[in-house]
């Protein structure tokens, strides 16, 4: 297998096995603060699933609010928590109950989509996943992000 | 504080409750005698989309009580016009009422203003979403009508696909205990999907046909829609169709169902059905009113108490 081209960091948080061509929408949603370093490999060789993309950022270490965020994008991915160039946890991202923010009901005559407020979300079902809005009480038709 | 947004937000001994305090208003009502029940407290109707009919129904049930009423339905004039958004709206009203009534064409009005709003909000209809006060008259009217609610056996023909009230109706008697529901309409404006996934998901036995032939004998209530020529994007398809579902005096002689509607009607229901017995669509329409008093003077009530009155 060829080699990644992709260097190692000393702090921060590795997201890999994202599904290949998601790590952008990943990156999107987490909010990583102005003037961070972050790598991103996309479409790389893997074993478990052909190509993936892998996300690193360095010197900021995800909390589990954000990993469940990255569930609704990419639910098989893995998170290493990396401290002196060494993984000190493993984080497995699970879908959330609930969801402030983050995503856009789809429905165009929802409220959240005239007045200026952000969305709110209940997860009834994750496999397949099923996302009502909590305002117009639909069905999200697919995921879309703010 | 409690509001009166979704059925959703319901469960069956909370409609039941509500219906038992519908009667006792019905009853109350039956004196003839003015009440002061709600003597004092104002209700605020805003009505963003024209519905005469739940408005004043609204308004004479707060009436009857002994309460005042303020509206705010001439939009063209209002603060909306220059661009006033819903939640300051509500802010606003909230200060001035001690209830608001919110009709809405968008959906989650309701659920939103109730985030914002300093005394109950109820949802009088948000666009297609919810109309909760239609779905518990509906449920009183077959508990005046049939007795019960637990083990009837219900038909609702037409519009199945856009029908709100429908759909709110379905989920409540979907809480209740060996209901069975039958499902009439054109292919094309069957009944949703998810609401067909939740009905399987409870064990709810229901049938879905396109013939009103084929209803049992035994059933107990025909709840009647209007099939909205707009609906149809060929209007060869809505002419051929529209016919199917009219319910003539013939067709109703010697059954022992009783006939619902939401009204407006249309033409889905011949003239002369109206004064056999088994026509309820007016008094249904009445019971409105018994239960809209209960409802004003519950969630008021409650809210006085969690603010120490």
């Amino acid at each position: 297998m060829e080699e990644l081209k992709v260097r190692k960091i000393t702090n921060g948080t590795v997201i890999d096995h994202i599904d290949a061509g998601k790590a952008l929408v990943v990156f999107k949603i987490l909010n990583v603060p102005k003037g961070t370093s972050v790598m991103i490999a996309i479409n790389v060789p893997s074993k478990k699933k052909g190509k993936k993309d892998i996300l690193k950022i360095e010197g900021i270490e995800l909390k589990k609010e954000d990993v469940d965020k990255i569930s609704l994008i990419s639910p098989d991915v893995t998170i290493n928590i990396i401290r002196n160039g060494r993984v000190v946890e493993k984080l497995k991202p699970q879908i959330p109950n609930e969801i402030e923010g983050i995503l856009k009901c789809t429905n165009p005559n929802c409220i959240t989509n005239k007045e200026q407020i952000r969305g709110r979300f209940k997860i009834e079902n994750t496999s397949p996943l099923r996302i009502r809005c909590h305002y117009c009480e639909k069905y999200l038709n697919e995921v879309l992000f703010e | 504080m409690r509001h009166l947004i979704s059925m959703r937000d319901m469960g069956k001994e909370e409609i039941l409750e509500i219906l038992e305090e519908a009667r006792k208003m019905e009853d109350l009502l039956n004196t003839k005698k003015p009440l002061k029940l709600l003597e004092g407290k104002i209700l605020a109707t805003i009505f963003y989309e024209p519905s005469t009919r739940t408005r004043l129904s609204f308004e004479t049930a707060m009436k009857r009580l002994g309460g005042e009423v303020i509206t705010m339905t001439d939009l063209k004039s209002s603060s909306v016009v220059k661009g006033e958004s819903l939640i300051d709206t509500i802010r606003v009203i909230s200060g001035y009422a001690d209830i608001i009534v919110l009709r809405h064409p968008n959906e989650g009005a309701s659920r939103l203003a109730s985030e914002y709003s300093q005394v109950p909000i109820i949802n009088a209809g948000d666009g297609s979403n919810q109309h909760p006060t239609q779905t518990l008259l509906d449920l009183y009217t077959i508990l005046r009508e049939i007795g019960k609610i637990d083990g009837i056996k219900i038909a609702f023909v037409g519009d199945l696909k856009y029908g709100r009230t429908v759909h709110s109706l379905v989920y409540a008697l979907s809480l209740f205990d060996n209901v069975e529901m039958y499902f009439v309409s054109p292919k094309e404006l069957k009944m949703p999907k998810d609401i067909i996934d939740d009905l399987k998901s409870k064990n709810i036995t229901f049938y879905e046909i396109e013939d009103l032939k084929d209803i049992g004998d035994d059933v107990d209530v025909l709840y009647i829609t209007r099939i909205q020529k707009e609906r149809f994007p060929d209007p060869n398809e809505y002419e051929k169709v529209k016919g199917c579902y009219k319910i003539k005096k013939d067709y109703v002689i010697g059954k022992k169902f009783i006939i619902m509607h939401p009204l407006p009607r249309v033409d889905e229901i011949d003239y002369d059905v109206d004064n056999l017995p088994q026509a309820k669509y007016f008094k249904q329409s009445f019971y409105g009113i018994p239960v809209r008093m209960a409802i004003l003077k519950k969630l008021i009530d409650e809210n006085q108490h969690d603010n120490g009155g």
